[in-house]
């Protein structure tokens, strides 16, 4: 088990990285704890499969350091690390039985045969997979090979962290909870850190206590998935978690109030007034939706109502404030007639924007 | 067990395809069947012998000898081309420029003609104005290929290995190409060496080209004629005469039509049976574990 940290570290593709174009990783400090299980998060292409491959030592990084408990591994190779990663396409030996499968890892590692019998016996025990241990691994259903590949990292009593890249993207759906829980055990019984890659929000919001949100090759957001929710450190975070995602329009702050084109919104702080992107954000579920009329001594501000959807659960309404697209969750009870209504923002759950990044307000 | 609608009308499809094949193989396979068990002595006329021809040709020693030099050629082949093509194709450039010009290179030999390859070998193994020949006739090695059966063989067998190595090394290469990254990562995270890498993942996925690869090289050169014919037709002696050699020996030098036709049949029925031997041998691990669990 290891702590991990990333230290100024940066990776191009590019042999001579000009701008900051260029790099698919920018230059990040990060700390994993040791034990965590952590998800990251974001769109692809955003540079998660980078950051894992080079935890994992696959790839070396153009610049900065990974440490394993404060020892430097950045020039390390994969199988001297400690890490076991689990593919997105499961990754077993075909011609070997599912036993063999999970030794392979030991037997490499030249560890005694007494050991290789005992762990693979427990690893298998743990997985529910005792009775398959005898069968080819070849003719398994791909959750079963799943299961294999976590087995082999698992295996080896050494492990520090086991890194997951998409790991459930080719599992039924109805396999993926089962497999989710299973491994969420697994976590708790083995302590080992956990680095979880998806693009599925779901996913990462039900697995981990920590949650890494990745855009355009940066960190943008590390936090638990109610701080992702009530104060989205970037635009993008408040778009990308949540459905649907924040409502962000721009606007200029002075003092508590926000002015979204002539219409004014209330903050529960205050802001002194910003050069540069200005945008509140607020979320769907914080948006009240009143009649039109209800007016300007409730602090309602007049949108058009361009369409009510129903999604099952409850419905959204897409409205538009001063010309720029919002939506807005109903209650059951809601009722609106007509093409306009009044919104109120609950002000405790206004966030500013400035250049995407979240500022804080004075007391 | 579900069952399925079955529509017999679907016969109907695959009609013009037995036509076509019927006049481009059945029928004349049939012509021969038929020499192979009549004697002629030219003026239209034919008399019944039922199996004499095939009795005559089992039991020829003629026979015996070209069909061993066949197998042995057939096993030199494939014991010589397969795992050099393995290798050859673990071994190609990484680099995308230089992999096209090794791709290309590689395919040179394959789209030369076949009496134009045994051209190309016939000069340049001549001791007096060959490259080869001449070389290794100023190094002091006593190589004549039109003399000596072992060398006469050398040539053959090193002018096959030219001119079909790429077929099979272009094969493996395809089939290494189609095996994800993520083989590889999770054999070095596993701590795999360079020959369990081979063993467990590269020719695992290679089984299915080298199938048909073993498969190509085996039927090629089990009829291999125009090359060898061309080299050294046939000699010094008998000693490169092949079966279809010898066939074309016995029925355009001899005019021996009903024996040629048996021998026809023989030869055929042959490959027929050891290409299934080899599919079948190279297939069997397959099917004993193509039962995913319900």
């Amino acid at each position: 088990m290891a702590r991990i940290d990333l230290r100024t570290l940066a990776h191009s593709y590019r042999p001579n990285p000009a701008g900051r174009a260029d790099y698919a990783l920018k230059p990040m400090d990060m700390t994993w704890r040791d034990g965590g299980a952590y998800a990251l998060l974001g769109p692809s292409g955003c540079g998660k499969t980078t950051l894992l491959n080079i935890i994992s030592g696959l790839l070396v990084p153009s610049q900065g350091q990974v440490l394993f408990d404060d020892e430097d591994v950045t020039a390390v190779i994969p199988e001297d690390r400690n890490i076991a990663q689990v593919f997105q396409f499961p990754v077993i030996y075909d011609t070997m039985t599912v036993r063999q499968n999970l030794e392979f890892p030991l037997r490499n590692r030249r560890v005694p045969e007494p050991e290789i019998a005992a762990r693979v016996a427990e690893i298998a025990e743990a997985l529910h997979m005792t009775e398959d241990l005898p069968r080819k691994a070849r003719g398994l259903t791909a959750d079963a090979k799943q299961k294999i590949s976590l087995g082999r990292g698992l295996v080896r009593q050494d492990t520090a962290a086991i890194l997951f890249d998409e790991p459930l993207t080719v599992i039924d759906p109805h396999l993926k909870w089962q497999l989710r829980s299973q491994l969420k055990a697994l976590h708790r019984r083995y302590d080992f850190t956990m680095i979880y890659v998806t693009h599925d929000q779901t996913e990462a919001l039900t697995f981990a206590d920590s949650v890494v949100v990745m855009h355009d090759g940066e960190v943008v957001q590390v936090g638990t998935p109610e701080e992702l929710f009530e104060r989205p450190a970037h635009t993008f975070v408040g778009y990308f978690i949540g459905s649907p995602g924040m409502n962000v329009l721009p606007c200029t702050v002075d003092g508590r109030t926000a002015r979204v084109g002539a219409s004014e919104i209330a903050l529960a702080r205050a802001y002194a007034p910003r050069n540069g992107k200005v945008e509140l954000g607020v979320r769907p579920e914080f948006v009240r939706v009143a009649p039109a009329g209800a007016g300007a001594e409730s602090g309602g501000v007049p949108v058009r109502v361009t369409g009510v959807e129903d999604v099952g659960r409850y419905r959204i309404a897409r409205l538009r404030l001063e010309g720029h697209p919002m939506a807005a969750i109903l209650p059951d009870d809601a009722r609106i007639d007509g093409d306009t209504a009044a919104v109120s923002f609950d002000p405790a759950h206004v966030n500013v924007y400035v250049d995407d990044h979240r500022v804080e307000g004075e007391a | 067990m579900q069952t399925r609608p079955v529509n017999q009308k679907a016969w109907f499809l695959v009609l013009p395809v037995v036509v076509l094949v019927a006049f481009s193989a059945i029928i004349p396979l049939m012509t021969v069947v038929n020499y192979s068990v009549q004697d002629t002595f030219g003026n239209n006329q034919f008399f019944w012998v039922g199996l004499e021809w095939f009795d005559d040709i089992i039991h020829s020693e003629r026979f015996h000898d070209a069909f061993l030099r066949q197998i042995l050629f057939s096993a030199l082949i494939l014991a010589i081309q397969v795992p050099l093509g393995i290798v050859v194709a673990l071994c190609m450039p990484k680099s995308r420029f230089w992999t096209a010009v090794v791709l290309v290179l590689m395919a040179l030999p394959l789209l030369i003609p076949w009496n134009v390859v045994g051209t190309i070998w016939q000069i340049f193994g001549r001791v007096d104005i060959g490259l080869l020949g001449k070389t290794l006739f100023s190094l002091g090695i006593d190589y004549n290929y039109t003399q000596d059966p072992i060398d006469a063989w050398v040539t053959v067998v090193v002018m096959d290995v030219w001119h079909w190595t790429s077929l099979v090394a272009l094969l493996c290469y395809a089939g290494l190409q189609s095996i994800p990254d993520a083989y590889y990562q999770a054999a070095r995270i596993d701590g795999a060496s360079r020959w369990a890498v081979f063993r467990h993942i590269q020719l695992p996925k290679m089984k299915r080209v080298l199938l048909i690869a073993v498969l190509l090289r085996f039927m090629d050169s089990f009829m291999i004629y125009t090359e060898p014919f061309v080299v050294t037709g046939g000699g010094p002696g008998n000693s490169t005469t092949f079966l279809s050699i010898d066939l074309v020996k016995m029925a355009i030098g001899q005019f021996d039509l009903g024996k040629a036709a048996a021998m026809s049949i023989i030869y055929f029925l042959t490959i027929l049976l050891l290409s299934w031997v080899f599919y079948t041998v190279m297939t069997s691990s397959d099917a004993s574990d193509r039962k995913p669990r319900g």
